[in-house]
């Protein structure tokens, strides 16, 4: 499942010693595209869908999509982490939203 | 882009660690037997080797919804040994799951005081969702135990991947790797060393790899693809219970967790004209109550009898069961709720359809593993295991995995003290012959440049076991004849290891990971071809010998590699009930 990148939004963790999304996926699939100094997905077909890139992101520059073989344009589902909390919107095919809001750690 | 790795065996930078206890994995068992080893003694030093970060690594990456084993009040330590054995088709090694189920509800409370967040009823009980089971809010459930984990001082070594262990004579005194940052080799001895590298994802074609982007769309992490299983293999270690499989009802088209929401929110499974599948067609093997195999057996067989589609009938439930239901995706596959979206589907009108996974080899769910005594050492001298890579436990789940790693690590502990490890001795030229192993599908590509990637690898071997050793697609059948097949092309695929290239590090790591599936898949077939019955439908299905004979199976089967031969070379155990 790819996760995508907003080239806007991404800037490459420039303070980071390693982009942040780089270090934390647990599949190596995120690396820094030397060139355009932002976020890249070497292999789409191997993402497990574990959002922890989303999650750990600070600009909200990634956002995962669904391979459209298995699911209708345009739904997005964005999380947005809290110190304690969680708050996630999802957007439903036909533009229903939905938002879900809950305590993640004590 | 430039290259800032060595792409010989001769340019490799060594690094060379020494260290009292050496986890490889710092997944949930790893994290805990680092935490209690340091707890024991805290002048020891305890080293992490996790392939990847420790704050996200493994089955606990994109978090929990539920703990599936925790004793309630009313239960007992006995009554969840038996009804784990029940739940296991009979064969299970009590000693250890008697052991392990003491230790359960401390791993558990030990994480809520951290941080995770543990649901509670009116009662300010923890709340339940089944007999055994208790529902979280564990999506950040591994960030908080990494962060112990280095409260409590250990070295954690992040991106440096296992591909071997260190010998000294026949004791295990450490393992060897490579960083997949730097491309450095890793020299890793220690006084005794924790293998806690989870099960095997990836082993079976997934039915949604459809060349599209969605290879990895399995229920397990398919970045656990069985090293430790391999290396243990490969060091002559006994393995047991490979041939019990585990393959779970999923959500359709998107692997997402359905069998234990069911049972939590009372929701049935049922089949295309409606009918209670487990209530009207399983009663005589416990209806609703009946043995996890049998559940996710059961919409295959429904499938295959023309009465498939099947679903989960969400259709009875109120509003705020939906918002639970969703928000219980949330903490453990959030995606599937976006899955939802994208087909605006209202599950109060729509049940979920579902259907069976992928096979895996995963002994927190069943019994496949290394063989380990009760102190979770196993039959090579300074090697233990915990987790999901340990056999003869079967239903250990997060818990359960998490008090075996304490277990491994008193274990270690009293091994080191006994004084059986005064010194070290390591022939160095093994050491050389690991590297020029872990680094050849560079040298190939440098001197030849044309060969295998390991993506092609990987398919074929998917798709081998798949069609012949009872993947998704065969609804899990197969044959002594069909399994020989997959034997046969084993063997090929381990002598064509060698035309592996890779480009960068990442690809080295993956054609690693391809040697050792090919490793696990060997002995799988050997495991699956020796137990001539069928004791767990679906997980298990010998359409050549379609009945449960336990005059002859109600034991382990087990194995072991010969490293003279280099054959697998099968037993078995007797299975001994400690709890009636
Ligand atoms: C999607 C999913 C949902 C689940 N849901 C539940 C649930 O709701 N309730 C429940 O109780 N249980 C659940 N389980 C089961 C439970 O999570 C696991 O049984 C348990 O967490 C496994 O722990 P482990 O330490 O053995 O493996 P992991 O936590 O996966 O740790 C293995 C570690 O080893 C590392 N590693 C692997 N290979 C190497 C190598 N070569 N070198 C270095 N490091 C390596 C990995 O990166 C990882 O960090 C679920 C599992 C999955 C996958
Ligand atoms: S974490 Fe976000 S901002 Fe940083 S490199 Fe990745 S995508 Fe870009
Ligand atoms: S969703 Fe998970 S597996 Fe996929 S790229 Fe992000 S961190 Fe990696």
């Amino acid at each position: 499942m790819p996760p995508k990148v907003d080239l806007q939004k991404c800037d490459g963790c420039k303070g980071e010693k390693e982009p942040l999304c780089v270090a934390i996926c647990p599949g190596d699939l995120l690396m820094l595209n030397e060139e355009t100094v932002k976020a890249a997905c070497r292999s789409t077909r191997d993402c497990w869908d574990c959002m922890s890139c989303i999650k750990v992101c600070p600009q909200g520059a990634l956002e995962t999509k669904l391979p459209y073989q298995l699911g209708y344009h345009p739904a997005r589902l964005i999380p947005l982490m809290g110190g304690k909390r969680v708050s996630w919107t999802c957007v439903s095919q036909d533009g229903k939203v939905e938002r879900f809001n809950y305590k993640n750690r004590n | 882009m430039g290259k800032n790795y060595p792409t010989t065996p001769q340019e490799v930078q060594e690094m060379q660690i020494e260290t009292d206890i050496l986890i490889i994995g710092a997944g949930n068992a790893g994290c805990y037997a680092a935490i209690e080893a340091k707890r024991q003694d805290p002048s020891l030093r305890v080293t992490l080797m996790e392939k990847a970060h420790i704050d996200r690594s493994g089955c606990l990456a994109g978090g929990m919804d539920a703990i599936n084993t925790y004793i309630k009040k009313g239960e007992t330590v006995d009554s969840l040994v038996k009804w784990s054995r029940e739940q296991a088709g009979g064969l299970q090694r009590d000693d250890l799951y008697k052991t392990m189920a003491e230790l359960l509800n401390q791993s558990i409370e030990e994480w809520e005081e951290w941080g995770l967040p543990v649901k509670k009823g009116e009662n300010g009980e923890y709340l339940a969702r089944g007999r055994w089971d208790i529902a979280i809010h564990g999506s950040e459930m591994k960030v908080i135990l990494a962060e112990k984990v280095r409260e409590y001082g250990c070295e954690i070594l992040n991106r440096v991947v296992a591909t071997n262990f260190i010998m000294d004579g026949d004791r295990v005194v450490g393992a060897m790797g490579f960083n997949i940052r730097e491309g450095k080799f890793y020299v890793i001895k220690a006084k005794a060393t924790i293998v806690a590298t989870g099960g095997a994802g990836g082993i079976y074609k997934p039915y949604t790899n459809d060349g599209t982007d969605s290879h990895h769309q399995i229920w397990y992490s398919p970045f656990n693809v069985g090293t430790g299983y391999a290396m243990g293999i490969r060091a002559g270690a006994e393995m047991t219970t490979f041939e019990m499989r585990w393959c779970a009802v999923r959500t359709k088209d998107f692997n997402g967790p359905i069998d234990t929401i069911s049972v939590g929110y009372n929701a049935a499974m049922i089949n295309a004209r409606g009918e209670k599948i487990l209530a009207e067609r399983y009663a005589h093997l416990g209806g609703d109550k009946a043995p996890r195999y049998i559940r996710a057996n059961a919409p295959m067989e429904e499938w295959l009898a023309g009465r498939g589609p099947c679903y989960v009938d969400t259709t009875h439930m109120t509003p705020d069961q939906i918002k639970d239901l969703k928000t219980d995706y949330l903490n453990e596959r959030p995606s599937f709720v976006l899955f939802l979206a994208s087909r605006n589907q209202d599950i109060s009108r729509d049940p979920i359809e579902i259907y069976g996974s992928d096979p895996y080899i995963v002994g927190g769910h069943t019994a496949s593993g290394y063989w380990i005594d009760v102190k979770r050492g196993t039959t090579v001298p300074g090697l233990f295991a915990c987790g999901d890579v340990a056999g003869g436990t079967p239903n250990k789940f997060v818990g359960g995995c998490a008090a075996e790693g304490m277990l491994s690590a008193r274990g270690a502990i009293d091994y080191i003290k006994s004084g059986m490890v005064s010194r070290i001795n390591v022939d160095e030229s093994l050491v050389e012959k690991e590297k020029n192993r872990v680094f050849q599908p560079f040298v190939r590509q440098l001197n030849v440049g044309d060969g295998i990637t390991p993506l092609e690898m990987e398919e074929r071997l998917q798709r081998l076991m798949d069609e012949y050793a009872g993947g998704v697609h065969q609804f899990y059948r197969m044959n002594r004849e069909r399994l020989e097949y997959a034997l046969k092309n084993i063997a090929i695929l381990k002598e064509q290891a060698k035309f592996l290239v890779a480009t960068d590090l990442h690809e080295l790591m993956r054609c690693n990971e391809v040697i050792d599936m090919i490793d696990v898949a060997e002995v799988l077939c050997h495991h699956l071809l020796y137990r001539e019955e069928t004791r767990w439908p679906g997980w298990q299905t010998r359409m050549d010998f379609p009945e449960k004979n336990d005059d002859k199976f109600n034991c382990f089967v087990n194995s072991r590699k010969n490293l003279e031969t280099g054959n697998i070379e099968m037993f078995t155990r007797p299975m001994e009930k400690l709890v009636d």
